[in-house]
Order: C-alpha cells, then sequence, then structure tokens
C-alpha cells in the first residue's frame, strides 16, 4: 500500500478508525452466525454487517477518495443505497421461506399463522 | 509512529478481520445445520466479501473496485432472493 | 403526475444513480440521465404501482434521524450480545397491532425493523392488522411494542396518512 505522504493526518486516523469499525463489526456479526443456537436468532446477526459495517467502510472511502482526488467522490453512497434497499427482502424472504419449511415439517417452536404468502396469492 | 503507517496498517488488520468474517460465514454455508441457515451465510459472505473488496480499494487508491464491490453486492442480492424463493416453493420460477 | 414521467421520483432517482455512476455533471450525461430516467418512469408505469402521497416531507428527516441512531445502539446491543460468553438465546416472536394500513408505510416500517439488528419482521395479517415480528432480545415486549408503536408508526402515519 502507498499512501501519499501529503495526506493530511486527521483523515489517515479517520479513515483508519473506519476501516477498523466497519470490519470489526463485520467479523462480530458472522461470528454471531456462528455462536447462536437456532435459526431465527441467526438471521440478526448479519445485519451488523450490513447496516455499520458497510456504512462505516464506505464511509471511510468517501474520506479516503475525495481527500486523495481533491474533488468529491460519493458514488459509493449507490453501494449504501441498494444494500439498505436489498438487505431487508432478502432476509424477509429468508425469514418467511424458514417460517413454510418448520410449517411443513411440523416444527413446534414456531408460532402458527395463517398462511399468508403462497395460498393468498393463489387466490388472486 | 506516523498517521500514514497506522493507516497501512489498519487496512491490513481490516483485511485480516473480513478474511475471518467470511471463514465463519463459510462454516455456516458447509456445515450449516439446514438450508436456510447455509442460505443466510452465504448472504453474510457476499457482504463480507464486498467490504474486503472496498477495503482493496482504500488500499491500492484505485476506484476500480469500486466497480466490482457494486456488482458484488447486485448479485448477492439476485442470488440470496433466488434462493429464498426457491426454498419456499422448491422452485424458482413460477 | 404527467404522462412522461409517471413517477417523479423514480425518475430523478435514475437520473442521480446514473451521474453518480459515472461520476460527472456534463451536459451529455445530464441528457443521458434524463432519458432512462423517463424511459425508467415508463417502463414501471405498466406495472400500475398505486402513487402514492407524501404529506410531510420533513418528517422524513426526522425518521431518518430516528433510524440512524436507532441502527447505531441497536448495533451496539447486538454486539454485546455475541460477545458476551454463556448468554443464553432469548429470543422470540411477538405480535404487535398496527394502525398503518398506507402499503409504502408498511414496506418503509417493514425494511426499517429488518434493517435495525435484533428485530425482523416476519409477517403482517392485513386482515387483522396484527404484525408478527422475531426479536433477538426478548426480554421486554411492552418496550418493543413502544418502540415501534410510538418511535416509527406515529411518524410514518404523519407522513404517509
Amino acid at each position: 500500500m502507498t499512501v501519499p505522504a501529503d495526506l493530511p493526518d486527521w483523515v489517515a486516523i479517520l479513515t483508519s478508525v473506519l476501516v477498523l469499525l466497519g470490519a470489526g463489526l463485520t467479523l462480530i456479526g458472522t461470528v454471531g452466525l456462528l455462536r447462536l443456537k437456532n435459526f431465527y436468532a441467526r438471521v440478526h446477526a448479519p445485519t451488523l454487517g450490513t447496516t455499520l459495517g458497510v456504512g462505516c467502510v464506505l464511509l471511510a472511502s468517501i474520506l479516503y477518495f475525495t481527500v486523495l482526488q481533491s474533488r468529491p467522490v460519493l458514488h459509493e453512497v449507490l453501494i449504501a443505497i441498494f444494500v439498505t434497499i436489498t438487505t431487508p427482502v432478502t432476509l424477509m424472504l429468508l425469514v418467511s421461506a424458514a417460517l413454510h419449511r418448520d410449517w411443513d415439517e411440523g416444527n413446534g417452536h414456531v408460532p402458527m399463522q395463517p398462511r399468508l404468502g403462497p395460498d393468498t396469492k393463489e387466490q388472486e | 509512529m506516523s498517521a500514514q503507517a497506522i493507516l497501512v496498517w489498519s487496512v491490513a488488520i481490516a483485511e485480516f478481520l473480513l478474511v475471518l468474517a467470511m471463514a465463519c460465514a463459510a462454516y455456516r454455508v458447509l456445515w450449516g445445520p439446514r438450508a436456510q441457515d447455509r442460505v443466510l451465510a452465504l448472504d453474510a459472505f457476499y457482504v463480507s466479501g464486498m467490504i474486503l473488496i472496498l477495503t482493496f480499494g482504500i488500499e491500492t487508491g484505485d476506484t476500480v473496485y469500486f466497480e466490482a464491490a457494486l456488482v458484488i453486492s447486485l448479485l448477492g442480492f439476485v442470488g440470496t432472493a433466488a434462493l429464498a424463493k426457491f426454498l419456499m416453493r422448491g422452485e424458482t420460477i413460477e | 403526475m404527467t404522462r412522461w414521467m409517471p413517477y417523479p421520483i423514480l425518475s430523478a432517482f435514475l437520473l442521480g444513480m446514473w451521474l453518480l455512476l459515472n461520476q460527472s455533471l456534463s451536459p451529455g450525461h445530464i441528457v443521458l440521465g434524463s432519458i432512462i430516467g423517463v424511459a425508467g418512469g415508463l417502463a414501471i408505469s405498466t406495472l400500475q404501482i398505486p402513487s402514492g402521497r407524501i404529506h410531510r416531507p420533513l418528517s422524513i428527516v426526522k425518521l431518518a434521524f430516528i433510524v440512524l441512531v436507532d441502527i447505531i445502539r441497536s448495533n451496539i446491543a447486538v454486539t454485546r450480545i455475541v460477545l458476551t460468553p454463556g448468554r443464553k438465546a432469548q429470543s422470540g416472536f411477538m405480535t404487535i397491532p398496527l394502525d398503518l394500513r398506507d402499503h409504502y408505510g408498511l414496506a418503509i416500517l417493514a425494511c426499517i425493523i429488518t434493517s435495525t439488528p435484533g428485530t425482523v419482521w416476519v409477517n403482517f395479517d392485513s386482515a387483522k392488522g396484527v404484525l408478527l415480528i422475531h426479536v433477538l432480545d426478548l426480554i421486554d415486549e411492552a418496550a418493543w411494542t413502544d418502540l415501534i408503536k410510538n418511535r416509527y408508526e406515529r411518524l410514518l402515519r404523519e407522513i404517509f396518512e
């Protein structure tokens, strides 16, 4: 890695902190994926990486490249928008898929709800 | 230790942490007890990989990595959504 | 809206995305991005999505700020849960009655709840108006109900209803 010598100190320090914070939160999220006991608890773990994990690294990237190229570099905002829109959709799909599988297998620890998803769709 | 050296080291440490995160997610993909655990872990794997590529971008000072990260985030979403749909119905295209 | 711009917000978003991707504000890219924005709006209009109406634009800023603060707070909470050794998981499902009926409001509430670490939107029974969520740290059910009803739902109803 080559850091230009004229990079201001505060930019270097702030970028370091943000990158480490983002990477650390992502790691904690995946450690939670290993440590939590059942699927529905594990669903919560990766959201650490997809909210503040991505956010901190993107902020670091925006800051670093804006100073490095001495013009506003903002295209990282796009990744932030895509990730915030897509993560809830995938998680909600996954949870409802898991619920349907548990209902099909007759597992007792999930709440019984009228089947809203596919059945109502077929009636339409 | 200068601030620039701190930046070099923390980016290297961050990359190491992200590789560890990908390893944790890979464990669940390979040995997850049920299919939904594997899909969830695959999503986390994608996200960690995307963040890793963003830190590569900071390391090399090259914005070309941004496009790779964008493509990964979009493909990861489509892949996970398709897999979740498959888990729900046993078929992807209705 | 007008015939050529059925969804002005979507068109503006597409234009902004195009300018960000190309990282330029040159007139050529603005023209190209505007064409993409109008074409995207027209393409989406064949799906006939019901158009929503935003009543209080300023409340959106307030809501975004609240959500940002809550995401940071719940990141810390979930980090603590994951890193505490030998902690027994107290996660579970819970139901919350909602008064919000607007489709866009519900969609945004779903995104807020799911992307905040510690809570996941599971199901919404639109006939009864009962929301089913899964909470990682289910010690105080009333606190979660209070959070969702008073912090998010009230603002969302102000914005959309």
